[in-house]
Order: structure tokens, then sequence, then C-alpha cells
């Protein structure tokens, strides 16, 4: 114990200063960097490099394109985050039991959430094509006529399909989760409650959903984060459009740092996003219950 | 609700579960079964109205092209980009993470702010990095890449070996040293070997995630090390064969992660629920 309490003085640094190094490398290191330049007038298409003081900050609040885009991002992640939870809560619970070729079932499942999210785009980009996808050929047969709706044009379409594409990537992963914290609950509290319906809410209400609490808000906080940062499946079935109609925080951030090169401003949007994210992180934990 | 009817109901209920799963398999799976399926579609059967729903004849045209373009080196990229930084991201990692588990280096703070950097919005760090790289002449490196990557996935790897190192039984390394093992024999003898199977499951989500990047990928390659996620979006557009190579360069990208996910699988549910739990 002695040994193991008392190392060579250094071992302990030495092994983590190789993580350290590459964090500050490309974690630290540029953001100090474009914490100086959002102070400045840079902008790649003019030479000037002059101090701005608060310019770019101040310019963030005139800027109606910014809060569109984050109003945006707010109700993708309002309409997504929920459908999955629930939908991914559904469908752990339908596999919670035993059932011959579970495996197999779960394996299919979580297809989705292991491609790359640019190739979920791009397999939604083929599925909601107008003339040659499938999506509007089986609304067809319902409808009983052809339907050839604009999924990635039309404005009253383009946002259902963007969360379509979504909730079908990333269900599955809140359902793998939630399916493992479901299984670590008790059974032997819950078994009762498979009889009827109204012991079954009773018994979620009161025991499982307490046990699986801690697991299903981290599921949340991670799901919402990503959320809140969307870019792949975006840029993949829209690239913002039409106009500017689904750009989203990090795609409205993408476009002026390297379409309009304007790196100053790019610098200061940036740091605004990493400021609501701090705040919006730290009131989760708090209100989740997660600080201990 | 007494006697007889009650197995039946088990029975019936049996029958629903099936039936209600097959139905999420089949909208889960649809559209991966389309994009494999157009992949192997000729031109005609791509571009028929209605769509036909499965090839006629498996064809691999739409691959072949793909290799005569050279334009499937991208997966080669991707390959080596996110084989050589897992492996990194392991080793610094975990090296890291028994620092923490074992001598709570830096105390909790420490910690902390290495999770912290995988909450930074990906774009919001991508331009500073972009700034900076351009300024060292790292843009369209695999150096440059790689290191991105290496660090990117540390707090993941960092936070996950942490829990996994923490479950060794501290007598298990005493042993090792008290029997003349140095420090890093220790590491190399004990640590790993017990910490298996969460080696395997972090370095698949490790591999992964950087795999599946995009952003950097768009932003800080052009020619030399493009890696298959930005050949994809090359496709979007124009050409009248763009479906074609959309729909192949994805399944061929898409195919070493079912394999790796398939032959590791048994280490990933509790990887990922682990994942969740430890943030």
């Amino acid at each position: 114990m002695a040994a193991i309490a008392h190392p060579d003085r250094n071992f302990k640094y030495w092994l983590i200063s190789p993580a350290v190094f590459l964090l500050l490398l490309v974690g630290l290191f540029p953001l100090i960097f474009s914490l100086v330049v959002s102070f400045m007038r840079v902008s790649m298409l003019e030479t000037d490099t002059s101090f701005a003081g608060l310019v770019n900050y101040v310019q963030l609040f005139h800027d109606a394109r910014l809060w569109q885009s984050l109003l945006h991002t707010v109700l993708i992640m309002v309409i997504a985050l929920p459908i999955e939870l629930l939908l991914g809560l559904a469908m752990a619970y339908l596999f919670l039991d035993r059932l011959p070729g579970r495996q197999l079932l779960v394996s299919l499942l979580v297809l989705p959430t292991i491609i790359s999210p640019i190739v979920a785009g791009a397999t939604w980009r083929l599925l909601f094509d107008n003339r040659y996808g499938p999506i509007n050929q089986i609304i067809g047969w319902f409808a009983g006529h052809p339907v050839p709706a604009l999924w990635t044009v039309n404005p009253g379409l383009v946002y259902p399909a963007i969360i379509f594409c979504e909730i079908w990537q990333w269900t599955p992963f809140m359902f793998l989760i939630l399916l493992a914290a479901l299984s670590n609950v008790d059974r032997s509290l819950t078994e009762a409650a498979e009889i009827d319906g109204a012991r079954f809410w009773r018994s979620f209400r009161y025991v499982v959903l307490p046990a699986i609490f801690p697991v299903m808000s981290i599921a949340i906080l991670i799901r919402g984060l990503d959320l809140f940062r969307i870019f792949d499946i975006i840029w993949a079935l829209t690239a913002g459009g039409p106009g500017t109609m689904t750009e989203t925080i990090s795609v409205y951030t993408y476009i002026q740092g390297f379409k309009q090169f304007e790196s100053s401003y790019t610098a200061a949007i940036a740091f605004l996003v990493i400021a609501l994210l701090t705040v919006i992180v730290t009131w989760a934990i708090r209100r989740m219950g997660l600080a201990k | 609700m007494k006697g007889a009817p009650f197995h039946r109901r088990k029975e019936t209920k049996l029958v629903v579960r099936y039936l209600i799963a097959t139905f999420l398999v089949v909208i889960f799976v649809f559209p991966i079964y389309w994009l494999f399926a157009i992949s192997f579609k000729t031109p005609g059967e791509i571009f028929a109205v209605p769509p036909v729903w499965y090839p006629k004849s498996i064809q691999f045209n739409n691959y072949a092209v793909l290799f005569k373009d050279g334009d499937a080196k991208t997966v080669g990229n991707s390959l080596v980009l996110s084989s050589v930084s897992t492996f990194f991201a392991m080793i610094f990692g975990t090296v890291a993470a028994y620092s923490l588990a074992r001598f709570k280096t830096g105390g909790e703070n420490l910690g902390v702010w290495i999770i912290s950097q995988r909450m930074m919005p990906p774009v919001a760090i991508a331009f500073p990095i972009f700034l900076f790289y351009v300024w060292l002449g790292w843009v369209d490196t695999y150096i440059g890449l790689i290191i991105l990557y290496t660090a990117f996935s540390l707090p993941y790897v960092i936070w996950m070996m942490r829990g996994y190192i923490e479950e060794i039984p501290l007598e298990l390394e005493e042993s090792a040293l008290i029997d003349g093992c140095n420090r890093w024999e220790v590491l190399w003898r004990v640590v790993f070997p017990m910490a298996r199977s969460g080696l395997f499951a972090t370095a698949v989500f490790t591999f992964v995630f950087s795999w599946n990047d995009f952003l950097f990928a768009l932003v800080l390659t052009r020619t030399e090390v493009t890696t298959y996620t930005v050949q994809v979006t090359h496709y979007f557009g124009g050409q009248s064969n763009f479906w074609s190579k959309i729909a192949a360069m994805s399944v061929l990208g898409t195919i070493p992660v079912f394999i790796t996910v398939a032959t590791l699988q048994r280490y990933l549910v509790r990887g990922i629920s682990m994942g969740a739990v430890k943030g």
C-alpha cells in the first residue's frame, strides 16, 4: 500500500503530461489565440488587424441571422430530444424481457447510430428525393396518388425531414443506454407491475424512474449537447437552406468563418456559443442533481 | 385473468412484441438497406420512377468507378487517421487515466478540466484551430489531423479508462511491485491486461468518433488527406451519376465500422452504458 501511495515523485506527472500537452496544444492554445482575434478586426479578405475592442461582441446583438440560427437549433432540439427519449425508453421496455433472437434484433436496431452522421444525412437525402426516393412513393400508396413532396426545399417539410433523420440516427443510442439502465433495475421490485397497466405506471414512477434517472439524465445531457451543435445532418440534407431557413448555430458559424472569412466575428460567435453552452451545462448539471 | 387464459395472454403478448420489434427493425434498417441497394444498382434502376425496390443483379460498377477515379483513397485516409489517432489516444489516455485514478494527480480539477474539453462545440474550436494550423502549415497534413483527433478523443478515453482502472484491485499491483516489477511493468503486465475489455470498448468508440468526423476534416483538409465523409459531400449537387457515387462511397466508409463493431460487439453494450454513467 505504501508503495502505491508514495510513488516515485514524478511518475504520475510523466503519465499525464502527454495528454495534457496535447489538450493544451489543440484545446487551450487556439482558444486563447482566437480570444485575441475576437477583439481585433481580422478578416481574410482585408489586411486590417487593428484593435477593435468589443465591436465584434456588440455586433452579435444586432445580428438577426445569428439569433434566428439559435432559434432553429433550439427548435430542432426541443422536438427531437423528447421523441428520442420516449421512443428509446419504449423500445428499451420492449426488449427488456428475454425474447428469442433479442441479440440479433438489438444489433440491427443499433446500426443507424454507428454510421457516420454525414452518411446518415446522405442516406436520407436519397430517401427523400422527390422523384426517385422511396419516401414519396410510400406516402403515395397511402394517399392513393403520386406525392411529389420537395422535402429539402419546401419550408413546411424541411424541418420534419431533418428531425426525422436525427431521430432515426440517435434513438438507438438512447435505446441502448436506457436498455442497460433498465436491466440494472431490481426485477423483484417491478415484477408484479407487468400484469396490469395501473400498477405499471405506479412502479415506473416510484421504482424504475428514480433508479434509471442518473443514467437517463446523462443521456439527455449528451444528446442535448450534440443537438445543440448539430451540423453534419443539416449540411448533408440542406446545407442551411432554403435561404437561411435551416441554419443552425454551427452551420452559421461555419459559413461566417469559412465562407465569408470573417475571422474576428466568427471568433466572437464561437465565444458566445461556448458561453451559452457553459451556462446550459452548469444549469443542467445542477438541475439534474448530478453535481454531488 | 385466471387459469388458462393467462397462458394464452402470455403468448399473445409475445406475438405482439415480435410484431412491434419487426416493425421497428424494418424502419431503422430500411434506410441502410436502401443505401446498400443503390450502391449495387445500374443507372437505369437508380433513376427509375417509381423506385426499384431491389437491384435485379448485384453489380460492382459503382465501386469500380470510385477505385478507378482514385476517390476510394479517401477511405484509406480515414483508416490511417482513425487508427493512428486511436492508437495514440489509447496509450496517452490510459496512462493519464491511471495517473488520475491511482494518484489523484491534480486533484478533482484536472479531471474536470479534461472532460470540459469535450463539451466545446466542434465548430467553435474548429475556427481557432484552423487559424493556428494555417500558421503552423498543418492544414491538409496527416500529422495535423492525427494530433487533432488524438487530442479530441483523449477526454473520452481518460474518463472511460479511469472508471475501468478504478475497478482493478490494488492488491494485484502491489504484489507485482513486491515481485520486483517497476512501475512501467506494472502498467504493462497488470493494468493493461486487467482493463482489456475496457480498452477494447473504448478503442472502438474512439475509432468511430474519429471515423465519423466531418467538420474538422472539412475545414482542415484540401486534397491530400481528404476523408471519406468529406468525399461523400463532394458528390452532392450536379452530375447525373452522383447518386451511385454517394451510395457506393457511403457504403465503403460504413463497412469498416460494421466489421469493427460486429467483431467487438460483446464489449460494447457495457462500454456505452459506462460512457453514459461517466459522461
